[in-house]
């Protein structure tokens, strides 16, 4: 299986998803770094790869195509899922 | 600079929707509209920074997109500059229906990585595609409005002559300005007499523009998808460093 | 969802009588075909593509791309829906029905997973599935299905809402306990029967 180079691939940046992301959270999440639980790659979020817009922020590696968030609003609800990430770090700089 | 609001201990920072009035529109080409907003309660941004903006139609039906600005932080107006897709849902509404008065819900400034402000340093490398000058439009305005900065480049591709964005204000910014150049690319058709480039960017082109990495240099690419990640991968095979290339794709080209 | 109304923003394409009745409840027609993925597209060649059937079975079943052209086909004509609100009238597909990859399988699974190329999982109740109502589909409209659309073979479960035909689908494994698929885990219903409006959890 190889990676398509396709134009109907359309994908965006992670920066993409800064205003479902900030649904969520109350820092500034574009600009986090997250290690990719499938690679091992740090990545800042705006740099992971935005796939699913209508249904919610697939942001995959860049690398290996791990889904390292996952981010979907239903109706009044938000899920997320950060099974692919290894760990995320934001800045707590005051 | 207008500052960014700052959260209150104890109190998520939220990105409300906030209700913008639309209070000009210019077109800027046959297929290309910016639409001028005065948004109370607008917290302030930064060039590169988007907004999504949400309709609502009579039975309740929503739309949303997201859409880069093109004003700096100086200008007392938010300015969207979009292209009109022609079977598109949301385009269409910015560019033909909107008019001066009616009210619009958009909510930002969302990303805080696809920005330069002058304090960041340069050389600033810019790679537009169509609309994808919006942000890098916000950047060039944002330095001219600081009295000048690092040397910018802007290599900008457009179909034809007719359809490049803020032609004339940047022949006018190019003028005034020794630091800054700017150098089109038509894919479609050339005027009379075109000397400059007639093709989509390429690993050619990029090295021929922007030279060999220097220090410091940072480079943002912006527009539709194929043409952001044929840059970004052209810059890197050029020795750009990975963390000194910025992408914002605004998804399937139209050409 | 909150929000006002924005003066002359029109959802698409109201439907006229008979298209209405057609149509579930919050669903426009479209005559494009929408790609909605939730990944890159793969690339699998046809020499190294195969489908199986695993999980709660005696003996999983496997077949090659040769082997899985020789299977006895159906042509069927179907509405879709996908829960992003558009819906598609009449579309048409060759493919071989899950009553036909599972036919004499003894097995105490309730449930399906189906699995992709690309890591995609969607979960199905095997009563859902039988009875001429699920196929994997490698035409549309009389060509080999785009990889976009998910070729070079997808499940086709029509009377579902779409993201529940797996694009690049390539084998079923059956379960003796449910087991929400990609969008199931991320609050999408896990039914999702579009003449009952089950788009999210709770619907
Ligand atoms: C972060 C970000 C910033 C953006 N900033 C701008 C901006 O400043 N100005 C601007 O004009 N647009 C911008 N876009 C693109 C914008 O969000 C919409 O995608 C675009 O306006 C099309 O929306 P639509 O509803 O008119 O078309 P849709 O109804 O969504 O699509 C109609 C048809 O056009 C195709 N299509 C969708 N998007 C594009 C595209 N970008 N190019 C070509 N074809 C497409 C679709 O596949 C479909 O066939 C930005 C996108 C992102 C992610
Ligand atoms: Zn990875």
């Amino acid at each position: 299986m190889e990676r398509s180079g396709n134009e109907t691939d359309r994908r965006l940046d992670g920066n993409a998803a800064g205003g479902l992301l900030a649904e969520a959270f109350c820092v500034e999440m574009t600009t986090a770094v997250v290690v990719c639980a499938g690679c091992g790659a740090e990545a800042v979020v705006a740099e992971l790869l935005r796939y699913g817009h209508e249904m919610g922020a697939i942001l995959r590696c860049a690398g290996c195509d791990t889904a390292v968030v996952r981010i979907a609003r239903t109706g009044d609800r938000l899920w997320l899922d950060l099974r692919g990430a290894v760990n995320l770090r934001v800045s707590a700089a005051p | 600079m207008v500052e960014l609001e700052t959260a209150v201990v104890g109190q998520p920072r939220r990105l409300p929707w906030l209700a913008a009035t639309v209070a000009a529109k210019i077109p800027e080409t046959p297929e290309a509209t910016t639409v001028l907003f005065d948004v109370p309660g607008w917290p302030g941004h930064r060039p590169g920074q988007h907004v999504d903006v949400r309709l609502t139609a009579e039975d309740g039906y929503q739309a949303q997109r997201s859409y880069s600005i093109a004003s700096p932080p100086e200008a007392s107006q938010l300015a969207l500059t979009v292209q009109r897709l022609g079977d598109g849902e949301v385009s269409p509404y910015l560019t033909d229906e909107v008019r001066p008065g009616d009210l619009i819900e958009l909510r930002g400034p969302i990303g805080g990585y696809f920005t330069w402000t002058v304090a960041d340093g340069g050389p600033l490398l810019l790679v537009a595609g169509g609309s994808g000058v919006a942000p890098l439009m916000a950047m060039v305005r944002h330095r001219a409005a600081a009295g000048g900065g690092p040397p910018a480049t802007l290599l900008y591709s457009s179909r034809s002559w007719d359809e490049i964005i803020f032609r004339d204000e940047l022949a006018g910014l190019v003028v005034a300005d020794d630091g800054l150049a700017v150098v089109h690319t038509l894919t479609r058709s050339q005027p009379p007499g075109w000397t400059g480039y007639g093709r989509r960017v390429d690993a050619a082109m990029l090295g021929e523009v922007f030279g060999p990495p220097t220090a410091g240099a940072v480079a943002y690419a912006c527009g539709p998808t194929p043409l952001v990640e044929r840059a970004a991968t052209d810059l890197l095979a050029l020795g750009y460093a990975p963390d000194r290339i910025r992408t914002e794709r605004f998804g399937p080209s139209g050409g | 969802m909150g929000g006002f109304v924005s003066r002359g923003f029109r959802s698409r394409r109201r439907p006229d009588a008979e298209t209405a009745e057609r149509l579930p409840p919050g669903q426009y027609l479209t005559r494009d075909f929408p790609v909605l993925s939730a990944g890159p597209t793969p690339r699998t060649s046809l020499s190294t593509w195969d489908f199986s059937v695993v999980g709660a079975l005696p003996e999983p079943r496997r077949w090659t791309w040769d082997e899985f052209q020789a299977l006895p086909t159906e042509t069927v004509t179907k509405d879709i829906h996908c829960v992003t609100k558009w819906s598609k009238f009449d579309t048409v597909w060759e493919g071989v029905s899950l009553d036909t990859l599972l036919a004499g399988v003894e097995t105490d699974a309730t449930h399906l997973v189906a699995f992709c190329d690309g890591g995609y999982t969607t979960n199905l109740p095997l009563a859902e599935v039988t009875g001429g109502r699920a196929w994997v589909a490698f035409t549309f409209d009389g060509a080999p299905l785009a990889p976009e659309h998910g070729g070079p073979a997808r499940l086709l479960v029509p009377h579902l809402y779409f993201w529940k035909s797996a694009k690049w689908v390539r084998g079923l494994e059956l379960v003796e306990r449910d087991r929400p698929g990609f969008w199931e885990t991320l609050g999408y219903h896990n039914h999702a029967d579009p003449w009952r409006e089950q788009r999210y959890q709770g619907d």
